[in-house]
């Protein structure tokens, strides 16, 4: 064994690893954490909303000291045909004694737990590794793990290029391509029909566009989701939020149904922009930077082997990424199982036992927590939300629905005959049994 | 409706470009089925065709988000890796 051998590398400084090294780092363990890019972050990005119960329960107040953007205090929901919008607005109002079972805070803001925040990950993710760094941890970032490190069937370190480095463990937080992931044999399913492509523009306003388009006041700021067009009537959904003094908005376009598509993922995300309730929100915003990212959005079905003699996935790499509705939720779980790989392995290392079974523990934690609790409570969603009627039909119900009875041009019709055309164009059969379906998978 | 111009897009990011050493090389005469899907999937627009229909592949532009490799990845595609450490693009916000 060599002098230099760390107690753990965790492959990755998104917000997987770079909890797992917090944690680790916390506790007094060697660990080390290696990042391709130019810094932790520099190759993330994300749809914007982080919910902040697991980072919160772990780093308590975090939100004061963190680069967010925005505190999230406002939503709205859209569906949209290829012209009208009918949306959603809710506005969280102040908080009252009870509302939440956890107790203790202040009237007027809910508990920190509940909150969720707007987020740059290239802003983000640094001020967490940074974190880990105070409390010991190393980056080195600028190098790729090439391939891992094994011995008689365990892994006991990484090499990046002709470079080798050893640790008791290594911790995978290598994102959805988890090409070390795939290397061991355990990552199987990043396959079309568990994925979506996301693509993000980042468009700059002032602070008055800000306030006057969204009622952005303070630190306070909105997210607001579309469905029906932006996908172009498929799997997938629009998405905007609020930063700072800039909107984060995308499209989400799940892969299966790429041979479908009338148009291409760039030009969704045009037309979603040209939509007419779109356009005046971004309008003299000016475009700051393009990004894109594959979600693992499968849900339970593609979740890996995730524990291995002397390796552990966490985070996207383990496909631990949940698509509710339309919505994504992977950062909360990210950090939720990096904190579990990273406890376990601190009990493994206490029994000096870093096989599988020795860190098996890693399980156990998971099934306790939200990760698993939220994953199994949703596994049969992406198979409901896998039904064209739920991104084009429906939408366009909705639209017409709200024309007929907005519109008044001469004597009026029953509404009740108003809404039925529409409704017969979906099939009321497949209305209630989508709805049936639609209340047993959440 | 406009049609997109995804590389007036890219422009905005900031690239390391490895010259010379493509981290994605598509095969020699590939499925155009294949490659049809990924013509409409890239989000940086990467894969097209000229006008007389012959298809091209630069990855300088990639934003590495591994959807051609979890489309094709089996069957046009020659290699698929990220760059060498610190090169490819850098979100300065992601
Ligand atoms: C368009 C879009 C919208 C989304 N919206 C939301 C949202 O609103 N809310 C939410 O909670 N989630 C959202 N998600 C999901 C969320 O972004 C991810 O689940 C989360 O980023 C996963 O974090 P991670 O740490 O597991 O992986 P990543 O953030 O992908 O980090 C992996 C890291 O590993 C590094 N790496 C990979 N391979 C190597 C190697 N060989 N050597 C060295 N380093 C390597 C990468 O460079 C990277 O830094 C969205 C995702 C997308 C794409
Ligand atoms: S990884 Fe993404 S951006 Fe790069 S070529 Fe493939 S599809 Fe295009």
């Amino acid at each position: 064994m060599s002098d230099d051998k760390f107690d753990v590398i965790v492959v990755g400084a998104g917000l997987a690893g770079c909890t797992a090294a917090y944690v680790l780092a916390r506790e007094g363990l060697e660990v080390v954490v290696i990042e391709r890019g130019n810094g932790a972050g520099s190759k993330n990005m994300t749809g914007g909303r982080l919910y902040a119960h697991t980072l919160e329960r772990i780093l308590p107040g975090f939100a004061e000291e963190a680069p967010i953007e925005r505190r999230v205090t406002r939503e709205k929901i859209s569906f949209l045909s290829d012209r009208d919008a009918v949306t959603m607005d809710y506005q969280a109002g102040d908080y009252q004694a009870g509302d939440y079972q956890a107790g203790g805070q202040a009237a007027g803001r809910r508990p920190a737990t509940a909150e969720s925040y707007t987020v740059l990950r290239a802003r983000f993710d640094p001020w967490l590794m940074g974190k880990a760094e105070e409390k010991g941890a190393s980056l080195i970032d600028g190098i790729r793990v090439s391939e891992l490190l094994t011995r008689d069937g365990r892994v006991v370190g990484v090499k990046a290029g002709d470079d080798e480095l050893e640790a008791d463990c290594v911790i995978l937080a290598d994102g959805v391509n988890s090409l070390l992931g795939e290397s061991l044999g355990f990552v199987k399913k990043v396959t079309p029909h568990h994925c979506a492509v996301g693509a993000k523009e980042l468009i700059e306003l002032t602070p008055q566009q800000m306030r006057d388009r969204f009622g952005c006041e303070g630190r306070d700021g909105l997210a607001w989701l579309f469905a029906g067009m932006p996908s172009d009537g498929l799997m997938g959904g629009g998405f905007l939020y609020t930063n700072e003094t800039s909107v984060s908005l995308g499209v989400v376009f799940g892969l299966h149904n790429i041979e479908a598509a009338g148009k291409s993922v760039p030009q969704m995300l045009e037309d979603f922009k040209a939509h007419p309730a779109v356009r005046p929100l971004i309008e003299g915003g000016q475009l700051i930077e393009y990004s894109a990212h594959v979600v693992p959005e499968g849900g339970l079905a593609m979740v890996p082997k995730i524990v291995g003699d002397g390796v552990l996935l966490t985070g996207d790499a383990a496909g631990f990424c949940l698509n509710v509705g339309y919505t994504v939720r992977g950062m909360d779980l990210a950090i939720a199982s990096g904190e579990a790989a990273a406890k376990a392995v601190i009990a493994a290392k206490a029994r000096g036992d870093f096989s599988a079974a020795g860190l098996n523990q890693y399980q156990t934690l998971l099934n306790d927590s939200v990760v698993m609790k939220d994953l199994t409570l949703y596994r049969k969603l992406p198979g409901f939300l896998d039904n064209p009627r739920m991104f084009g039909a429906y939408p366009d119900m909705a639209a017409g629905v709200m024309a007929d009875l907005f519109t008044v041009d001469g004597p009026s019709k029953p509404l009740l005959k108003k809404a039925g055309g529409h409704l017969r164009k979906v099939g009321l059969l497949n209305l209630v049994k989508d709805g049936l379906k639609g209340v047993t998978s959440l | 409706m406009t049609r997109v111009n995804v590389d007036a897009k890219l422009v905005v990011d900031k690239f390391f470009v490895d010259e010379g050493n493509p981290h994605i090389v598509l095969k020699k005469s590939p499925d155009p089925r294949e490659f049809a899907k990924l013509e409409k999937a890239c989000p940086a627009g990467l894969y097209k065709r000229d006008a007389n229909g012959a298809m091209h592949f630069d990855s300088a532009g990639c934003l590495e988000c591994g959807t051609c490799r979890i489309l094709c990845g089996h069957t046009i595609l020659e290699k698929w890796d990220y760059p060498t450490g610190s090169m490819g693009v850098m979100y300065r916000y992601g």
